[in-house]
């Protein structure tokens, strides 16, 4: 028998690239999609893995090794696409050789992310084709019918995930590693690689012939399949909705889609001929009932099916009241009413407290940046006054600042994601004349993703020593005059540092330095205690949003399992009944 | 639907080790010749925010994720998330509840109150509730940290797999150091109730 192993979506992806003969694979962390390259990085022997700066880059790079010959992968969230749209979709046009497959995933519901797109409209848009695993099994077995649909049609291709693929587990079978021999050396035949007007123009016709045979390749492919139950009612569904479906409607016939994009027309029509009713499940966007209903065939999706949040069996099973005319069963949450809301905050001995605080001295507008700090919008820090993406912090507080805002403006960007796309908006600060003050929340590492090496690490994915590069080197490069350091967990020397930097009639980069302490997995110092004798409730240290300062009406107590002896709250303390020593 | 599924689900704050106890589960249901799925949380919402891992098991399971309202087993690391998701077990499920309290920010920073009648809610909510506290017990081990285990050791009385298949999974799940405390601690806590 196969060896079977418990693995997450993610996990099975990276085993998929193994097994079939992936050798070169990229990406940049992003929940849900960050452990597909982290999982890959333990093939190293088979397979060069890296995480780039940000996903463009990764995405060609990745593109490069293909259009070279090599098999390869590249891993991003789905807001990451948008930063590769470029590349992607021009590699539309000039094609692949070694198969290409992007592997994106989304994440309805926002349990991470900034916004809830749908990732199958970049398949559409792009031209390209793409797969939609509904379990870990499917996640390692599309993987690798993607890998060959690319290699066949010479296009990249797209392997949709979404949160509850990559983050379940469920049985998978293990393979052996296919062996690819593949020569390495890409060909010269500028017509086919070179999309300038005259060649891109054939391109282009080439690229819509082929969604014509790769839609006749999804009408026959093993991923598509029909489930003939009663007929009463038929199901299109993909994804981790199919699961649902079948826990909702398990008398249903299905049709399950694998292989979504170019759509199987002939198998959808022949589907819906064999039922009475027709109903679309998907999550997120109408992608298919809109597509179904231009054929001409008379669905139902959208007006029962919700289209904000991810689905579940129980808001299915809403829906499935709502079609029948029944009142769907309200859940009794009535033991949980009233009960204080838990946001997730910043770690105890988080360094970017100390910035946050210290920011809220100023009367100054804050534009942040997709990263940890996000939870600096939070009160009682409530310090972050607008978040687009990542690095965006840096160039929008350069378009508040020419707007006119009266205030002064931050802009804030971690240490990745000044790599990911921060130096570009501060270079624009330096070229256009701008005055914003930048803080880089440097804590050498990826934090929010799980601590993932970058540029300014000087570690590899595959665990090699490399150059680190220097944030303060390359702000200075940039042409940024004024550039310091501070360490966080100083609040007077920071509150100085901001303060410096804000008087200063000219851009400048403060570079907020202390490494995260969950990555260094110790406490920055030693345990505080408060003393009750000395304590006047004045509820100053509970403005730094401590999640080990414990207070529940009475005084403030801090928690010595929880404290990260980051000592800010020690520096808070009016009455010096903050210490080290054993409080009581 | 051929046969009947089991479901877990664990809560808690992010970083009290739901993800062991809910591996575990796994693994002993994989090793009793079951399949199984399970969820788990990753991301923004690891940031010591309130989290939920799901773990399902039995002849063929669909959904990764435990429908709410059917849990036959419920385990509380922190005692106001076990209120918060308290409408995800079915009305026969076995409850566990560590009575044990995190805080939360939003009460420190004055924004809300800590509830009251947080035991007498607990007991209204749920028909079967073993309520005890993990913390201490897994004190008698010398770590705090092997709460969740011991918890667990309570919670798999309500579940029907075999004892060598629970030893097996935390064996196979835990770092060898750690397999006596973690093996002791289930033992603790399989002795409650």
């Amino acid at each position: 028998m196969a060896l079977r192993e418990l693995l997450s979506g993610n996990e099975a992806i990276a085993r998929g690239a193994y097994e079939a003969g992936v050798t070169v694979a990229t990406g940049y962390p992003g929940t849900p999609s960050t452990e597909i390259l982290e999982n890959v990085a333990r093939y190293k022997s088979d397979i060069y893995s890296e995480w780039s700066p940000n996903e463009k880059v990764a995405f060609e790079v990745a593109a490069g090794a293909s259009c070279a010959g090599a098999r390869s992968i590249v891993t991003m969230k789905h807001v990451g696409l948008n930063v590769a749209a470029d590349p992607l979709m021009t590699l539309s046009y000039i094609g692949v050789e070694g198969g290409f497959v992007a592997c994106v995933a989304d994440d309805p519901g926002m349990h991470s992310s900034q916004n809830e797109q749908d990732t199958r409209q970049y398949a559409r848009f792009a031209k390209i084709p793409i797969f939609e695993p509904a379990d870990s099994q499917e996640a390692k077995d599309f993987l690798m019918l993607a890998m060959e649909v690319s290699e066949r049609y010479q296009t990249p291709v797209i392997l949709r995930s979404t949160t509850r693929v990559s983050h379940s587990r469920s049985l998978v079978e293990l393979g052996e590693r296919k062996a690819v021999q593949r020569a390495i050396g890409i060909e010269k035949n500028p017509p086919r690689f070179v999309p300038i007007p005259v060649w891109g123009r054939a391109m282009k016709q080439k690229v819509t012939d082929r969604l014509v045979s790769m839609a006749e390749e999804a009408e026959r492919s093993g991923a598509n399949r029909i489930e003939v139950r009663d007929k009463s009612l038929g199901i299109v569904t993909a994804s981790m909705a199919y699961q649902y479906v079948r826990e909702v409607w398990p008398e249903a016939s299905v049709l399950k889609l694998g292989f979504s994009y170019p759509f199987p027309d002939s198998l959808l029509r022949e589907f819906a001929e064999g039922v009475d009713r027709l109903l679309i499940v998907e999550e997120l966007d109408d992608f298919l009932e809109e597509h179904v209903k231009s054929l001409g065939i008379d669905c139902q999706g959208r007006e029962f099916i919700p289209g904000v949040g991810e689905l579940s069996v129980s808001r299915l099973r809403g829906s499935r009241a709502r079609m029948e005319g029944r009142e769907p069963t309200a859940l009794d949450k009535k033991f949980a009413e009233g009960l204080p809301a838990r946001p997730p905050v910043l770690c105890p001995g988080c360094p970017h407290r100390g910035i946050f605080y210290a920011l809220g001295k100023h009367d100054v507008v804050v534009s942040g940046d997709i990263g940890c700090y996000s939870l600096g919008a939070f009160k009682p820090l409530d310090r972050m006054d607008i978040i687009l993406c990542m690095g965006g912090g840096v160039s929008m507080a350069h378009g508040f600042d020419k707007a006119g805002d009266r205030r002064k403006v931050v802009g804030i960007v971690g240490d990745s994601t000044f790599f990911h796309s921060g130096i570009t908006g501060l270079i624009d600060i330096v070229y256009n004349r701008g005055s914003s003050t930048i803080i880089v929340l440097d804590n050498r590492t990826t934090a929010m993703t799980g601590h993932q090496d970058h540029p300014g690490t000087g570690l590899t994915l595959m665990g090699d020593d490399t150059r680190a590069i220097s944030i303060q080197e390359v702000g200075r490069a940039c042409g940024v005059g004024r550039v310091s350091t501070v360490n966080p967990y100083d609040l007077e020397e920071t509150e100085r540092g901001i303060a410096e930097e804000l008087a200063a009639e000219e851009p400048s980069l403060i570079v907020s330095l202390a490494p995260c302490p969950l990555r260094e997995r110790r406490r920055v110092g030693p345990v505080r205690a408060i003393d009750s004798d000395l304590c006047k409730g004045c509820k100053k240290c509970l403005l730094l949003g401590c999640p080990a300062i414990e207070f529940d009406g009475d005084v403030p107590k801090i928690n010595r399992h929880l404290c990260g002896g980051c000592g800010l709250c020690e520096q808070v303390c009016p009455h010096d009944a903050i210490s080290s020593g054993e409080g009581n | 639907m051929s046969g009947k599924v089991t479901s877990v689900v664990f809560v808690g704050v992010g970083g009290q080790g739901i993800l062991l106890a809910s591996t575990i589960v796994a693994r002993a249901a994989m090793l009793s010749g079951h399949q199984v799925k399970t969820n788990e949380v990753h991301g923004m919402a690891q940031r010591g925010g309130s989290v939920i891992a799901h773990v399902r098991y039995g002849a063929e399971v669909f959904s990764p994720t435990v429908p709410k309202g059917t849990a036959d087993a419920f385990g509380a690391l922190e005692q106001i998330e076990a209120l918060r998701y308290a409408h995800y077990i079915a009305s026969d499920g076995l409850a566990v509840v560590n009575a044990q309290s995190v805080v939360p920010v939003t009460v420190s920073s004055g924004a809300a109150t800590y509830p009251k009648d947080v035991a007498d809610r607990l007991g209204r909510a749920f028909k079967r509730l073993v309520y005890f506290d993990a913390g201490e017990r897994a004190m008698e081990l010398g770590n705090i940290r092997a709460a969740n285990i011991v918890l667990l050791g309570a919670l798999s009385r309500g579940l029907d797999l075999p004892q060598e298949a629970w030893v097996k999974a935390i064996e196979s799940s835990v770092k060898e150091k750690q397999r006596d405390l973690n093996l002791r601690a289930f033992e603790i806590g399989r002795n409650i109730g």
